[in-house]
């Protein structure tokens, strides 16, 4: 999320190092707009704390209640104690095993089920209908199903986070392999390309934006079940211990769990659209276009 | 690679490329009807016609990418099914594969053949140099310029050592002087090749500038089909009027 930023900042800068004043200068300026923009946003994020803080320490009751909600000192107070403890990171190491098998399952298969229901309409007939008639089951309603089928637990979340990723990657792939132009294909065919070459030097790489969009949405559902999930079954998990604290009343605890999850969704969901990003450089840029539209 | 009959020696000479009663189209409407045409090996033959007139059908005839309603494309006397390395193709624009540096895009061909890496990195560079684009092999297809890349699908297609090239209007989307420059190329690189060439284009000039033969693709009686065979006397010759062949082709069309 930030390097796109970074690079619009170290690229114009790194090539003042070696000398042209007026490079210099724009490299300079645009720093300058770098930081600013920078210290707005924090001062945004730093705003709305202070004013929780306040609502929470003044005990105000405009409606809502916000005098039984522990305040961000309070949470940060439990934020430090929980991250002295071992239970804190195993929590968080169980969840994200639990979403990157779920979810590296559900890339494997939705592009896989993708692409081959776009390119065979035999297969297409024969693995889109029982597809098209699960997909619109919400992943966490799957749960009692997931109890009942699987002999663990853990393997039961697993499920869930798969089956919440899986619907929009393969339908993302499908759509992208269909809208892609016959022209690349025909040319690697003249070049004695067969299905393979074709498969692998064309619709995969030529994809691949549309299936990266169909990922970033993915790891978003994959996220929300894997956490609804673990409140509902398991015994480890960010998802289990915020639910557990709020069980034992422990509100601050709650609100370091909800932090901590949403951090983490964050986290995950900037690494796929950094992937994104470093694997399609290759597409004709937007940013570029914008920028030297807007000097 | 098709027949076993054809020897070291001619492995890389023109291919001949024979169309048998040819009738072309797409679902349920023809476009073309009865074509027979012999395509002499090593030869440039041109096909010139107005825009719809089903000249790039008839090259995907030849490719192997349609196959005809009725009728055979045969290549060296056997019957074509399918694309086939022997014949490349040059498509009108965007044919690169964007995804891939220029150098990369003209390894395909050798990669797909199998050939090993240093070998066919060679070629590629080599292929790259002889298309004037030497020090762009890093470059991404949305880095260069329209001319730049049809150099990069020029070089592309000839990487593979073809039998056989078949230009789709590869100069079509290009402006005037990019266009003179790279017919020249063009000519440049045809005379170092036995490839035989099937060449399409709605311009008249560009016909008489690059072919042995041109050929004119129009109407009768409501199909469209082969109308006449022109050959070019002194093919790619500088400086020779060719005002009457013009006006001849010119009222065909």
């Amino acid at each position: 999320m930030s390097t796109p930023a970074l690079d619009a900042t170290l690229g114009p800068a790194a090539p003042a190092v070696a000398g042209a004043d007026a490079v210099t200068a724009t490299g300079r300026t645009r720093t300058a707009d770098g930081l600013r923009r920078w210290a707005v946003r924090s001062a945004s994020l730093a705003a709305v704390v202070a004013v929780w803080q306040w609502l929470t320490t003044a005990d105000a009751r405009v409606g809502l209640r916000f005098d039984r909600l522990p305040s961000p000192a309070e949470v940060a107070a439990e934020f430090g104690r929980q991250l002295g403890t071992r239970i804190y990171y195993l929590d968080l190491a169980q969840s994200m095993i639990r979403i990157l098998t779920g979810f590296a399952l559900a890339a494997v298969a939705g592009i896989a089920l993708g692409v081959l229901v776009a390119r065979s309409r035999w297969a297409g007939d024969v693995l889109l209908p029982p597809v098209e008639v699960v997909r619109p089951i919400p992943a966490i309603a799957l749960v009692p199903i997931a109890i009942l089928v699987f002999p663990t637990d853990e393997q039961g979340i697993v499920f869930i986070t798969f089956a919440a990723a899986f619907f929009p990657i393969m339908v993302s792939t499908r759509h992208a392999v269909r809208a892609l132009p016959t022209l690349w294909e025909d040319a690697v065919r003249t070049m004695g390309g067969g299905r393979a070459h074709v498969l692998w030097n064309v619709v995969l790489p030529g994809t691949l934006p549309g299936v990266f969009g169909g990922l970033s949405v993915g790891m978003g559902v994959a996220w929300i079940c894997v956490i609804s999930a673990e409140m509902i079954s398991g015994e480890f998990g960010v998802g289990y211990r915020t639910w557990h604290a709020y069980t034992v009343v422990d509100y601050p605890a709650v609100l370091v769990g909800m932090a901590s999850i949403g951090v983490l969704g964050w986290v995950a969901s900037a690494t796929i659209e950094l992937l994104g990003r470093r694997l399609t450089r290759w597409l004709p840029r937007v940013d570029e276009g914008v920028e030297g539209g807007a000097r | 690679m098709t027949a076993p009959a054809v020897d070291a020696a001619r492995a890389d000479a023109g291919l001949a490329i024979r169309l048998e009663g040819v009738s072309l189209g797409y679902g349920r409407h023809a476009v073309l009807e009865d074509l027979r045409l012999d395509i002499a090996p090593g030869e440039v033959l041109v096909i010139v016609g107005p825009s719809g007139s089903g000249k790039s059908t008839v090259l995907r005839a030849i490719a192997g990418l349609l196959a005809p309603r009725a009728g055979r494309v045969l290549a060296e006397g056997v019957p074509v099914t399918g694309p086939s390395t022997d014949r490349a193709m040059v498509f009108q624009d965007d044919a690169l594969l964007p995804w891939r540096t220029v150098l990369r895009n003209v390894e395909l061909p050798l990669r797909i053949r199998g050939v090993p890496r240093r070998e066919r990195r060679t070629a590629a560079e080599s292929w790259i140099a002889r298309v004037g684009l030497a020090g762009c092999e890093d470059r991404l297809p949305r880095e260069l310029s329209g001319g730049m890349r049809q150099r990069v699908q020029l070089a592309r297609s000839l990487a593979g050592a073809p039998r056989a090239v078949l230009m789709d209007e590869p100069f079509g989307a290009l402006d005037a002087q990019t266009r003179a420059g790279m017919q020249r190329l063009l000519l440049d690189v045809l005379r170092d090749t036995l490839a035989t060439v099937v060449f399409v284009t709605h311009d008249v000039d560009e016909a008489l500038l690059l072919a042995d033969r041109v050929v004119v693709l129009g109407h009768r009686g409501g199909h469209g089909g082969i109308g006449r065979v022109l050959r070019v006397p002194d093919p790619r010759t500088p400086d020779i009027d060719r005002a009457g062949l013009r006006a001849r082709i010119i009222e065909e069309l």
